[in-house]
């Protein structure tokens, strides 16, 4: 994996796109930078559980944790995109939210909090979104199992 | 309601209440999303827009849900408005009565059945979500340059057509939630003809699982080029009918211009794409501005608007089907010949009268469609320009034959949350214009 630097975090290259690896407690500062740069649109936030896939390919300088925090922005200017990944550990699963920034990104931490359990530190409300509120546990993890319904066909011996 | 609480909290987790509470019981920070305020302004700035008055106590306001069950809700979207009589204070969309788990779904499906999958989200424009998977399938795969030309034509083809059926649908709800039930019928009867030309050559109406990674199914049936010249020769004068009936009528002009109203800066700050940030008039269309496929080789116009209101997004809209037309007639004259799907075994399977002739034809037929295709390890994002704006496909794999996690970045699911904001204000009967006017579809809010 070939890295650059962009504001003192690694950058990288993942088929033709930029890839950003900002540490956790330089999220929010590295986010007011980039606005700076004309990334004036968050167009996803969305969160990844690498539980079951320990060992992925990361940069040297990153050490990998369970989760993972992906962020999308755009620049209209320049017309590019840029990807931001921060690594988000199990034992302190939360991030700083970046409604201040990019209001948009509301409904999409809440959506994280829902199906991931990370929790967004400022975040204005914090509940469930998508699942009913007492809901037990979150789907998206990877130790959630998926769950079936059993199928009896007919005439089959039970 | 503390009696209710406590059953809540005893059933399980309890996270909150998704609705909409009174003002006593929050913080500023959620209030100021709630009343749609996105950008800070300065104090003069606020000085000078003298008629912004307090808020009025609690005392003089009420609480109302609309919806899930409201018909001009397009589904089961629920709002929880506050009013000051007929006046909308607050606004909070509660979403998730469409959840089906569809990502999670995605991570036990092959990339060859995540289509069928992907497809049910948006299913007003089922093609465009089938797209974008494929197009970050390929990425992943790396033969994203090695798609045969007519298949990069289909899918144009396809996509444009889709917008089209997409934007009649919009007609037709667009008419029928602001009064205008004929526009309905119309509309419905126009978006007929383009699903069944999709019947022709997918083989359904809807959630076709067309587009798949490394091409099209199959190949455009015999006489499509006369169906869809049909189509186009039909449309055009039916949408001047359109114009006639609604476009420069006062009533209806009444009723959308000046409702709903977004700034571009707003827009951006919320996310907003597609018709919603076009008709602020900012010229952000990913088929020109991120140009994919081959939209670079055809001439077409950016439609935007001048004032970001209900009207605008009708009448980007109404463009936009023209646009799509003259598109599809480009594509007619550009259309090449050859392989409708790429020509590499690892994703392509042998074509069935290879399977009569050939045991490991057979064999290789069987394994594709049982384990699929393994994909590298690796991480990408894609994103096109559906009807209703940036539909985009995040796909982390882990080097098996699923997806180790999908994503789909959903236009409506991120415009909805435009709504507090375009609802501050206006009045009950206008809501149903805004929402009717984000065209939003519950399938992929959900997901």
């Amino acid at each position: 994996m070939t890295t650059d630097v962009l504001h003192d975090c690694v950058l990288g290259q993942s088929h033709g796109q930029s890839v950003l690896f900002v540490p956790k407690d330089r999220y929010i500062a590295t986010l007011r930078k980039l606005i700076d740069d004309s990334y004036t649109m968050c167009v996803d936030l969305t969160a990844v559980d690498f539980l079951t896939h320990p060992g992925r390919t990361l940069p040297e300088a990153i050490a990998q944790e369970r989760f993972e925090i992906v962020v999308n922005l755009l620049s209209m200017r320049d017309r590019t995109r840029l990807r931001l990944r921060i690594q988000v550990s199990e034992a302190d699963a939360s991030i700083d939210s970046a409604f201040d920034l990019y209001p948009g990104t509301e409904a999409m931490e809440r959506e994280v909090f829902d199906m991931f359990g990370i929790t967004f530190n400022g975040h204005p409300d914090l509940t469930r979104i998508l699942m009913p509120e007492d809901w037990d546990g979150h789907p998206l993890r990877k130790d959630y199992s998926q769950g079936r319904i059993p199928v009896q066909f007919k005439g089959s011996a039970s | 309601m503390s009696d209710l609480l406590s059953t809540v909290v005893s059933a399980g987790t309890f996270e909150g209440n998704q609705e909409l509470r009174s003002r006593s019981e929050l913080t500023a920070k959620e209030v100021m999303r709630e009343v749609g305020a996105v950008l800070r302004m300065s104090e003069a700035d606020v000085a000078l827009l003298a008629e912004v008055e307090a808020d009025p106590g609690e005392d003089q306001t009420m609480i109302i849900n609309m919806g899930p069950q409201h018909p001009s809700t397009h589904g089961v979207l629920r709002l929880m408005l506050e009013l000051k009589g007929e006046t909308v204070l607050r606004c909070k969309p509660i979403i998730g009565y469409l959840h089906t788990g569809m990502e999670k779904t995605g991570e036990s499906l092959t990339f060859m059945q995540g289509g069928t999958n992907v497809t049910r989200m948006d299913y007003a424009s089922p093609l465009n979500n089938e797209l974008v998977f494929s197009m970050a399938t390929e990425k992943l795969l790396g033969i994203d340059g090695d798609i045969p030309e007519r298949a990069v034509w289909m899918r144009m083809l396809l996509s444009e057509m889709n917008r089209m059926s997409s934007h009649l649908l919009f007609m037709a709800s667009n008419g029928m939630d602001i009064g205008a039930v004929s526009m309905m019928l119309y509309g419905w009867r126009e978006r007929e003809e383009v699903l069944r030309f999709f019947q022709k050559v997918t083989g359904l109406r809807m959630n076709h699982n067309f587009i798949r990674p490394g091409g099209v199914a199959a190949d455009l049936p015999a006489g499509w080029r006369d169906d869809v010249l049909e189509i186009l020769e039909m449309l055009g004068p039916r949408l001047d009918e359109y114009d006639t009936l609604m476009t420069g009528q006062p009533i209806w002009r009444e009723r959308l211009q000046g409702v709903g109203v977004i700034t571009r800066d707003e827009a951006i700050a919320l996310g907003a794409t597609g018709p919603i940030l076009r008709s602020t008039g900012l010229a952000w269309d990913l088929r020109r501005d991120m140009p994919y496929l081959n939209y670079k080789d055809v001439d077409f116009d950016v439609v935007v608007g001048s004032y970001g209101d209900a009207f605008d997004r009708y009448a980007i809209r109404l463009a936009e089907i023209r646009e799509s037309m003259r598109i599809v007639r480009q594509i007619l004259d550009k259309m090449p010949g050859g392989d409708y799907r790429i020509q590499n075994k690892k994703v392509t399977p042998p074509p069935r009268a290879r399977i009569d002739e050939s045991m490991e034809a057979l064999i290789h037929h069987f394994k594709i469609f049982t384990e699929g295709f393994k994909v590298p390890e690796g991480e990408v994002y894609v994103a096109i320009e559906s009807p209703r704006g940036e539909i985009g496909c995040y796909i982390a794999s882990d080097g098996s034959a699923t997806p180790y996690r999908m994503h789909v970045r959903a236009p409506s699911f991120v415009n909805v949350q435009a709504l507090p904001h375009m609802m501050r204000g206006g009045l009950v009967a206008d809501a149903v214009a805004v929402i009717s006017s984000v065209d939003p579809v519950l399938g992929e809010v959900d997901r």
